[in-house]
């Protein structure tokens, strides 16, 4: 073979999605994976800055810098992005009820760099609609929601032309147990409801309009079945050019191409045998890159250790790896599309489109995708899915090596040694990250910043453009805290329906259930009232899944279970247990921040004579952290490994019984 | 084995005082006792129920129930109101009973944060309850935890789903039933003509927001009603309320307030309760003797005739009714 003759495609964005600790450690991260071959960047913000609220708001308390980096204000982004010229680079930012605020952010930087806004290239992900639903990130009600995506994709359409105001994600649903009618069908309906709303802004021209519809793109999943993934992809392309043609007029087939970004499964990556998530990842990204014709423009591989905790820098290297392997050892980019004119293939198409459309149309029955968030229809879909996979892995009929079989292994090299093999984020970061914020603060001038912040809420009220007095606040040197503020102040805040309240039809039952629901019932009898539970989601985390399960299995096994949703506070949890008189709280922190939230959760259990409620906890704890928790009077403490949930509810009976002094029954 | 429930600290006296003072700690100690079915819960549940009743259930809090069929807005309407009393300088209590009846056990209550998300505010407290089995109606804890709330409290506040007979037992319990009905839903019209909807004392149309169609049921609401309760002295009124814009909040609590003052005014309250009271036993004893055991004391109407003119103690009475019927001492089995 003649090596010269062969035509190679230009391989996809290659990312790894991170940021860390405070600006100036995630700067340095940036660089050195700029110099090891990365060709864009995926910025994670943590979660204070992605809920608006500043690193010193008491609901930041353990979230500052924790799994993302802290941006209060035009001095951290700039520090972010120092020595990376912004002009040349392409920027992808992680970022939904505050992204209005981070694009200012990002381009009054630029401006300082002294940038042209114009050149900018990036993405800001923008969509709030899968926060409501997955994410977790919301702070408005979905209707002025909707309308602050809209305002971002207009600013862009006509004044950064090439930035990609919003990526319709597709990829926190199957995060959250959605199947690929699932996915297909509720990112389209996203976008016809953000699509929907711009063309009737009024504030474009029939001809901007379809200028509009092609800046759209979207960020999918792929997981492991990874040949009925491949299918999903090809689907989306052509309902994607349909539904550009067919609904929105737009002829240009270049305007009409689904243009996507991926991130393959994490759901599925496992804390037992984590070595084998390697094997995972890379059969996830074939799923995304095979067909030429359906192929990923950019993809962003999680770690190894995705279960365990954070990736440390090694880590994401040998992800990015795995990537440039692909693209540049294998052949793959050499040829045409692979699957083009397989009945196989085409068949499984014909089949997600005809089913993806059936759900499209439901959708459209009940009103569209914004209704059927508020009135919780699509949170509920995504439980009972989410019910379904972990019924398949209780059963064994959804195999999962290391989990649910051969479960054997000996000792693993990757998590021995001092690290246990993951990212320690340095407890100094919060404190460091306050001065700096207070000190940035009385640099400014409040004259400017009070303003800038009445020119916000003038456009927020009066329902002009949002982005312009966005960016003069950045300059103004306004916070993240306070522009959200503002805009709380006006909009309102939300709570989205939690989707637990599933038909128990869609259950199943096992003789584990059967037997553990006796022991429920009995011990409830003994202790003279039903046995109840509160399911306490503290914090910023967003991470619901978990919860939501152990609430579904928890009123199947017949406990009565209080569970309100995410982010309450401390205080709120302390309360609820009291009132409701629970047997027992159960927290769920996936975040990071479980030691400082317990302590403070058992402070006003103290405060309020309700210390004598037992707690356990389940999430993503290390092993460390683990032992200190059992130290301080957690009861018990889950985790992934934790993947048999009647055990669970075993164990948490058998802690009611015993804080009751009742005597062990089996 | 004797169990020490790992909250029962003290003696009913101290808890009873406690409650009255409106500790917090204590109000759930006391809801878990009087949830508690044990013999051995039995006697302290009774003693308290005795100490805090007395004087309680003839003048005490405003007991008011919402009830309508799932999604009206009930709850989102109860966060409004409590909002608004709270204003008003007024305490709440609330009992938000589940709709889902499950046979097996096992329930999800959710409703609290739609009701009450102040978590700093002490003059709220929110405890739900699942219906327990107890299909069309509330189960049996119900009334006597909401007299622990009347002691405590300024409102005492109760959800309940009113689905055909589950509306009446909330009539029964409360002194002000307000229904709330749903804009474009004519099951509410027709139950209400053909006599199913035991008439409440005030209909409010919610979602208001949704425009013309929510005052035409307004209007359709009025046509059906005989202007008049049933109670006398009372002509019903309909409001419109949204929720979701926090609008005819105000003149919800109001006429609530109106219909407590006039029950008041007309000396109702005490007659009311009692036979509250009254309809509580006679249930239990139903539940426990059926029908047949109710006539042997004379049916219904003597029972109540009996309670009325009694001090109202709520065990002491029923338990005085059961040993007439058995032959023997209840209240220390254990
Ligand atoms: C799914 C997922 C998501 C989904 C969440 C969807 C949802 N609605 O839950 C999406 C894609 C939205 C998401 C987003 C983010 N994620 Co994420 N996510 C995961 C992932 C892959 C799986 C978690 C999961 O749902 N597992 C399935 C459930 C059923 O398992 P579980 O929660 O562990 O619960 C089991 C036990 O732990 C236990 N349990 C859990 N809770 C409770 C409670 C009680 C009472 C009991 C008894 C038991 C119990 O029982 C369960 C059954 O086995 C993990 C990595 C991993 N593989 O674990 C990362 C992970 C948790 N995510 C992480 C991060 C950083 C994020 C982001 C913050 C990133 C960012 N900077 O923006 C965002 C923002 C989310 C937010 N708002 O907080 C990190 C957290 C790092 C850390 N703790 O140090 C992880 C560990 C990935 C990583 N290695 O970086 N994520
Ligand atoms: N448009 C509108 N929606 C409302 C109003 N009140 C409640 N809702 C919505 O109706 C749904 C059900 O409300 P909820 O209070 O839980 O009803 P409940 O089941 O009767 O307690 C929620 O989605 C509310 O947001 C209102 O006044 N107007
Ligand atoms: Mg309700």
């Amino acid at each position: 073979m003649n090596n010269e003759t062969i035509q190679r495609d230009r391989p996809w964005l290659m990312r790894t999605y991170s940021g860390h600790s405070s600006a100036r450690a995630s700067n340095e991260l940036y660089r050195t994976n700029l110099s090891r071959g990365q060709t864009g960047l995926s910025v994670a913000f943590d979660l204070p800055t992605q809920t608006g609220y500043d690193s010193d708001h008491p609901l930041a308390r353990g979230e500052v810098g924790k799994v993302g980096v802290p941006i209060d204000h035009i001095g951290d982004m700039e520090t972010l992005f120092d020595e990376i010229p912004l002009g040349e680079m392409n920027t992808s930012m992680t970022i939904n009820a505050t992204a209005p605020w981070l694009l200012a952010l990002y381009v009054a930087v630029a401006e300082r760099q002294g940038v042209d806004p114009v050149s900018l290239q990036g993405t800001t992900q923008n969509d709030v609609l899968k926060e409501y639903l997955s994410r977790g990130t919301y702070i408005f009600p979905p209707s002025p929601s909707v309308r602050l995506t809209t305002d971002l994709i207009l600013y862009t359409v006509e004044h950064i032309p090439k930035w990609n105001p919003t990526n319709i994600c597709s990829y926190h649903l199957q995060e959250a147990g959605a199947t690929p009618t699932q996915e297909l069908a509720y990112a389209l309906s996203s976008a016809i409801a953000i699509l929907d709303a711009v063309r009737d802004s009024g504030q474009v021209s029939a001809d901007r309009f379809h200028d509009v519809v092609g800046r759209i793109s979207f960020f999918v999943n792929a997981g492991i079945r990874f040949v009925e993934e491949t299918c999903k992809m090809r689907a989306f392309v052509q309902l994607w050019d349909e539904l550009a043609g067919e609904r929105y007029g737009v002829e240009d087939p270049k305007k009409r191409r689904f243009r996507y970004g991926v991130q393959v499964n994490s759901l599925g990556l496992t804390e037992s045998q984590p070595e084998n998530n390697v094997q995972r990842i890379v059969l996830e990204m074939l799923a995304v890159t095979l067909s030429k014709n359906a192929r990923a423009r950019a993809i962003q591989l999680p770690a190894w250790n995705e279960a365990l905790g954070l990736p440390r820098p090694w880590d994401q290297q040998w992800a990015l790896r795995m990537q440039q392997v692909l693209a540049l050892e294998t052949d793959i980019l050499e040829y045409g599309d692979l699957l083009d004119g397989s009945p196989v293939i085409e068949a499984k198409v014909t089949d997600m489109i005809a089913s993806a459309r059936q759900e499209m149309l439901e959708i459209d029955s009940r009103g569209g995708m914004v209704a059927c968030i508020e009135s919780g229809y699509v949170k509920r879909e995504l439980v009972e899915s989410h019910t379904r996979r972990m019924l398949g892995i209780e059963s064994g009929e959804l195999p999962i090596v290391g989990v649910n079989c051969f479960k054997e292994s000996a000792q693993s090299p990757l998590t021995a040694g001092d690290e246990s093999g993951i990212l320690h984020v340095d407890s100094t970061v919060e404190s460091e990250q306050i001065a700096s914020l207070k000190a940035f603060r009385t640099n400014r001038s409040e004259i400017n910043v009070a303003d800038a912040l009445k020119a916000l809420r003038a456009a927020a009220k009066h329902g002009e453009n949002i982005m312009p007095p966005s960016i003069a606040c950045a300059k103004a040197g306004v916070t993240t805290g306070e522009w959200s503020e503002e805009l709380r102040q006006i909009f309102g805040e939300y709570r989205a329906p939690t989707g637990v309240d599933i038909n128990r039809a869609q259950q199943g039952s096992s003789e584990a259930l059967e037997l553990t629901r006796a022991r429920v019932q009995r011990t409830g009898e003994e202790l003279g009232r039903p046995l109840r539970l509160l399911i306490g989601k503290p914090g910023l985390d967003g991470h619901s899944n978990g919860a939501e399960q152990i609430a579904v299995k928890g009123r199947d096994a017949g406990f009565e279970i209080v569970y309100e949703g995410i982010r309450l506070t401390p205080a709120q949890i302390a309360r609820a247990a009291q009132e409701e008189g629970v047997h027992l709280i159960g927290l769920s922190v996936l975040s990071g921040s479980h030691l400082e939230l317990v302590e403070a959760i058992h402070l006003e259990l103290t405060a309020i004579g309700a210390s004598h409620i037992p707690i356990v906890i389940g999430g993503i704890i290390p092993e460390d952290d683990a032992k200190l928790l059992v130290k301080k009077g957690l009861k018990a403490v889950f985790t992934p490994k934790d993947s048999d949930m009647n055990d669970i509810m075993d164990r948490m009976v058998d802690i009611i019984r015993e804080t009751n002094g009742l005597e062990p029954d089996v | 084995m004797p169990s020490l429930s790992a909250d029962s600290r003290r003696g009913v006296e101290e808890l009873a005082a406690s409650v009255q003072r409106g500790e917090r700690s204590a109000l759930a100690e006391a809801l878990n006792l009087l949830d508690d079915r044990r013999d051995s819960a039995r006697e302290r549940s009774a003693k308290l129920v005795h100490l805090l009743q007395g004087n309680a259930l003839d003048l005490g809090a405003h007991i008011i129930g919402m009830t309508g069929p799932p999604g009206v807005g009930k709850s989102s309407l109860g966060a409004c109101l409590i909002s608004e009393w709270r204003r008003r300088g007024m305490t709440v209590g609330v009992l938000a009973v589940d709709p889902s009846s499950p046979l097996s056990g096992g329930a999800l209550l959710g409703d609290r944060l739609r009701l009450h998300s102040n978590s700093d505010d002490r003059g709220v407290f929110f405890r739900s309850l699942s219906s327990r089995g107890h299909y069309g109606g509330l189960s049996a804890e119900v009334w006597p935890m909401c007299q622990v709330m009347a002691s405590a409290f300024d409102v005492v506040m109760i959800e309940t789903v009113g689905v055909g007979q589950r509306e009446i037992d909330i009539s029964r319990m409360c002194d002000t039933t307000c229904f709330v009905a749903q804009p474009g839903s004519g099951d509410s019209i027709q139950s209400l003509k053909a006599g199913i909807l035991e008439v409440p004392h005030i209909l409010v149309v919610n979602k208001s927001d949704m425009g013309a169609i929510a005052t035409r049921t307004a209007s359709e609401l009025a046509g059906a009603l005989t202007s008049e309760h049933p109670d006398g002295a009372w002509r019903v009124p309909i409001l419109s309320t949204s929720a979701t814009q926090g609008k005819g909040i105000s003149e919800l609590a109001d006429c609530l307030k109106v219909h407590f003052q006039n029950l008041l005014q007309n000396k109702l309250l005490k007659h009311r309760r009692r036979g509250y009271q009254a309809h509580w036993i006679v249930s239990r004893l139903r539940e426990e003797f059926g029908s047949h055991g109710v006539e042997r004391l004379g049916g219904e109407a003597a029972i109540a005739e009996q309670i009325q003119s009694e001090t109202p103690d709520l065990y002491s009475q029923y338990d005085a009714l059961r040993r007439q019927l058995t032959g023997c001492d209840t209240t220390n089995k254990s």
